[in-house]
């Protein structure tokens, strides 16, 4: 049977990089004693895979992976009780949140991302010195913002408008929707990037707090909404 | 939710943040008003290194099991975090509390090789404790040294106020009480230490005063303090069974070199090679029963997650259970998804089987640590594995699908002519040879055996049969090692074979510190002022700067290498009792020159004089037939 583990990460361990985090499940896994069926072949592994790798440095209170359980082994194992016996093992800052039975033919975690909200709070000592609720009401007048990404291997243009669904600013706190997928993921230091710039000032990554809320499917619903308590 | 000592803003500008962050599992996190007495563990290196030491996780248990006590670890930050450290006067901190290092009780040091001695230094300058004893106020936490680099601690012994001699599961309790008893009472740090001197294996450098001769060489130790005994035995921890262990070890979120379960199966090595140090300040050798290491196995497997375990001691396979218990884990952990790393035990059938067994077809390389190349020279060091021995293996092996053979050997032995170095790539060689011997063509699948060959540089260490010896000089070590290069190149397998040798500058180094006396902690002190630290990593080792240091303080770093001692010289080692005593060491270099080998200690006892501990293997009822 496969389940969906939804999961927050917050304080200190938002240090932790996504492979260290993944392994970190797969020894919490083992140590609350959780079924996990394993793949074959010569060097066997735990059938698990998550949605989307977190940056390190973010928060988040809304991290998925999808789990293969052994079907014969599942007797007394609910969503309560894997929940409750992770936390059991689990460190501070590492919680786990909901577990849900998911329906055979389920797309995984992974495929099944759309979009991810964020909140970006600015360090009070790094405060821009243009108006920002302008810039944000700028933004969202415009009906074309193209920037060009560049990542470690190239260069490409992208329309941000097609990709930030919405943009708002409530006491200093910025609420972000942005696409998560695959294809076209776009991170919210990559928007606090371009109101900075868009508006002659130079932007420093390191003085964004980032906290992810949680991620969502094409119907934008959260990707635990797939699945069913059991 | 903890405070942590570096803002994210640092921590997001430094490499691996998760090095300074602490909160791992199974970390410990006690009410700082609860207890009486906090402790700092440190192992001067980087996090990834520290944190791979069996040693520190099993104190770290252990002084947490204490109501009273609490202990955190501290590893030394990188050099991108030091500089930062210093710039914005950030001092240095525990992992667990965060707190600042200098706030502390107890700062306790790992010395597990020469090369962190600088290390040491960063440690406690950058925790603001003044670097030498002389300078701490009673404001200062008292530092500790313990592990294998304290049986000559001499060279950092300044830095010290005190050096636990021998291992740490015996007395620290006592050594706590004592604290406690002392700061109760409006005790000063001088008269604890005073108490503590009284103590067995604690040794309190400032109580001691080294006295040279003439020609420079040791003379004696001169006491200063009537508190000081004249000589300090080690510390044996004698129940071996009934030892604390890491049963709940700290598992790191990082990815680090020993990411297993380590089974300690015992303590101590009955081979009794002539160039190692830990085979004799070991002594005597202590099992632990299979029943022990089956509940810790179990303990730690659950506390842990872990998806391996590995056996761990000096020589594992003379452990005199090992099959049963190789046997047990094979049956215990296969249906359970958990790897068993067999360390390089005596091949035989029962290997391979095993082997088999736990790795299914996937096939590593097989390791042989022959030492030396020649035979002649195996009996100099009394390494006790021959030709046969490794031919036999190997040719086992071939014949069960292995392809790949690691050797170790060392360059600079006593007595080393280029015969004996000549010798390496020629078993390298016969390796190869008895691959094609004993594999058909039809059976090799395409494959071809690859053997590589590594070499090392002999040190001369304190408490060996080898610490009368001369070292090979630097230049010397790099001819040698081109002529195993040259001579490797022209073997008639030569596809077959690689080499690798390491860098001789580190080595001078270490041969100097290894065979060094208090003079020394002048040097290492400018050489760390100067810039030097991380000097066992090659992108930090500055060897040139060392030499300065060197220079300035007017030592002669050959004085301490590249001098064989006569017989009747004292050493500054010599007031340190380790139960082997310096008559059979003596005994022991003569049989070395002589080319005579000395059986081990379940074949015949050679009357080392580590029975005094009175017990392990020294009361073991000896297979007379050998074993």
């Amino acid at each position: 049977m496969k389940v969906r583990i939804r999961f927050k990460k917050s304080g200190p361990v938002k240090f932790i990089g996504h492979l260290d985090t993944m392994r970190f499940f797969q020894k919490l896994l083992r140590r609350a004693g959780i079924p996990v069926a394993y793949s074959e072949g010569f060097s066997p592994h735990q059938k698990m895979s998550f949605a989307q790798a977190l940056g390190v440095g973010v928060e988040s209170e809304g991290e998925y992976f999808d789990l293969e359980l052994i079907d014969n082994r599942c007797d007394g194992w609910s969503s309560e009780k894997i929940v409750a016996s992770l936390n059991s093992f689990t460190v501070d800052g590492i919680e786990i949140a909901d577990c849900v039975k998911l329906p055979e033919k389920t797309k995984n975690a992974m495929a099944s991302v759309f979009a991810a909200d964020y909140i970006v709070t600015i360090k009070k000592d790094c405060l821009p010195s243009f108006d920002l609720e302008k810039a944000i009401a700028d933004f969202n007048g415009r009906d074309s913002v193209k920037i060009i990404k560049t990542t470690k291997k190239s260069e490409r243009e992208l329309e941000l408008k097609e990709l930030v669904y919405k943009l708002s600013i409530e006491e200093n706190e910025i609420f972000m929707r942005l696409n998560a997928s695959s294809a076209n993921s776009v991170k919210p230091v990559l928007v606090m990037e371009y109101l900075f710039e868009e508006n002659g000032q130079e932007f420093d990554p390191l003085s964004l707090m980032i906290k992810r809320l949680d991620i969502y499917d094409e119907s934008m619903n959260p990707l635990s909404a797939a699945g069913v308590h059991f | 939710m903890r405070k942590l000592a570096l803002s994210d803003e640092i921590l997001l500008s430094v490499t691996h943040p998760e090095r300074y962050i602490g909160n791992e599992l199974n970390s410990v996190t006690k009410d700082k008003n609860s207890v009486k007495v906090r402790f700092a563990m440190c192992f001067p290196d980087v996090y990834e290194i520290g944190m791979s030491h069996l040693g520190i996780q099993i104190l770290y248990g252990m002084f947490n099991s204490y109501e009273d006590v609490w202990c955190e670890r501290v590893y030394s930050p990188w050099t991108d975090l030091e500089d930062i450290m210093r710039e914005r006067n950030i001092p240095l901190f525990a992992l667990e509390s965060q707190d600042p290092v200098r706030s502390f009780d107890f700062l306790g040091m790992t010395l597990q090789y020469e090369m962190c001695y600088s290390n040491i230094l960063q440690v406690l300058d950058l925790s603001g404790i003044p670097v030498f004893s002389k300078d701490r106020t009673e404001d200062d936490p008292i530092v500790i040294g313990g592990g294998p680099c304290t049986y000559n601690s001499e060279p950092i012994a300044d830095f010290f106020d005190i050096i636990y001699l021998g291992e740490g599961e015996t007395d620290y309790d006592a050594l706590f009480d004592l604290y406690i008893d002392n700061k109760n009472n409006g005790g000063t740090r001088l008269s604890f230490l005073q108490k503590a001197a009284h103590i067995p294996g604690l040794y309190i450098p400032s109580f001691y005063e080294p006295v040279y001769n003439e020609d420079d060489t040791f003379r004696e130790m001169k006491i200063l303090d009537e508190n000081a005994p004249e000589n300090i035995t080690k510390d044996v921890c004698m129940d071996f069974d009934g030892a604390p262990y890491a049963l709940k070890p700290v598992i790191p979120f990082i990815k680090i070199t020993q990411d297993r379960v380590v089974l300690e199966v015992q303590r101590g090595c009955i081979r009794g090679c002539r160039f190692c140090q830990a085979g004799m300040i070991y002594r005597p050798v202590r099992e632990k029963s299979l029943e022990v290491l089956k509940e810790h196995a179990r303990a730690m497997i659950e506390s842990t997650g872990h998806e391996e375990i590995s056996l761990s001691s000096l020589s594992t396979s003379d452990y005199s259970r090992i099959s049963e218990l190789v046997r047990w884990l094979v049956e215990e952990y296969r249906t359970k998804y958990i790897n068993i790393s067999l360390p390089s035990l005596r091949i035989d059938n029962f290997f391979l089987d095993m082997m088999e067994r736990v790795s299914d077809s996937k096939k590593g390389s097989l390791t042989f640590a022959p030492e030396a190349g020649s035979q002649r020279m195996r009996d100099v060091i009394n390494k006790g594995i021959t030709t046969e021995d490794i031919m036999s293996g190997s040719g086992l092996a071939f014949k069960a699908g292995w392809t790949k053979v690691k050797l170790y050997f060392m360059l600079g032995l006593p007595g080393e002519t280029d015969e004996d170095v000549k010798a390496i790539p020629d078993l390298a060689n016969d390796i190869a040879m008895n691959y094609f011997d004993t594999v058909p063509k039809d059976e090799r699948k395409g494959k071809r055996v690859d053997v590589n060959t590594s070499t090392s540089f002999f040190i001369p260490k304190p408490f060996t049969p080898f610490q009368w010896c001369a070292m090979d000089t630097r230049e010397e070590f790099i001819r040698k090692a081109h002529l195993v290069k040259e001579t490797m190149e022209k073997e008639l397998n030569h596809k077959s074979l690689r080499y690798q040798y390491h860098e001789s500058d580190l080595s001078e180094l270490e041969g100097v510190f290894a065979r060094g006396d208090r003079r020394l902690s002048k040097v290492i002190y400018d050489a760390y002022r100067s810039g030097c630290r991380f000097d066992s990593w090659s992108e930090c080792f500055r060897y040139d700067l060392w030499c300065e240091a060197f220079e300035k303080n007017g030592i002669d770093r050959d004085f301490y290498t590249l001098r064989e001692r006569s017989l009747d010289e004292a050493f500054p080692w010599d007031f340190i009792n380790i139960g082997v005593s310096k008559e059979f060491l003596k005994k022991e270099y003569l049989n070395a020159k002589a080319g005579i080998v000395t059986p081990n200690c379940r074949e015949k006892c050679s009357g080392c004089g580590a029975s005094v501990f009175g017990g392990g293997v020294c009361f073991e009822k000896r297979n007379e037939a050998g074993a």
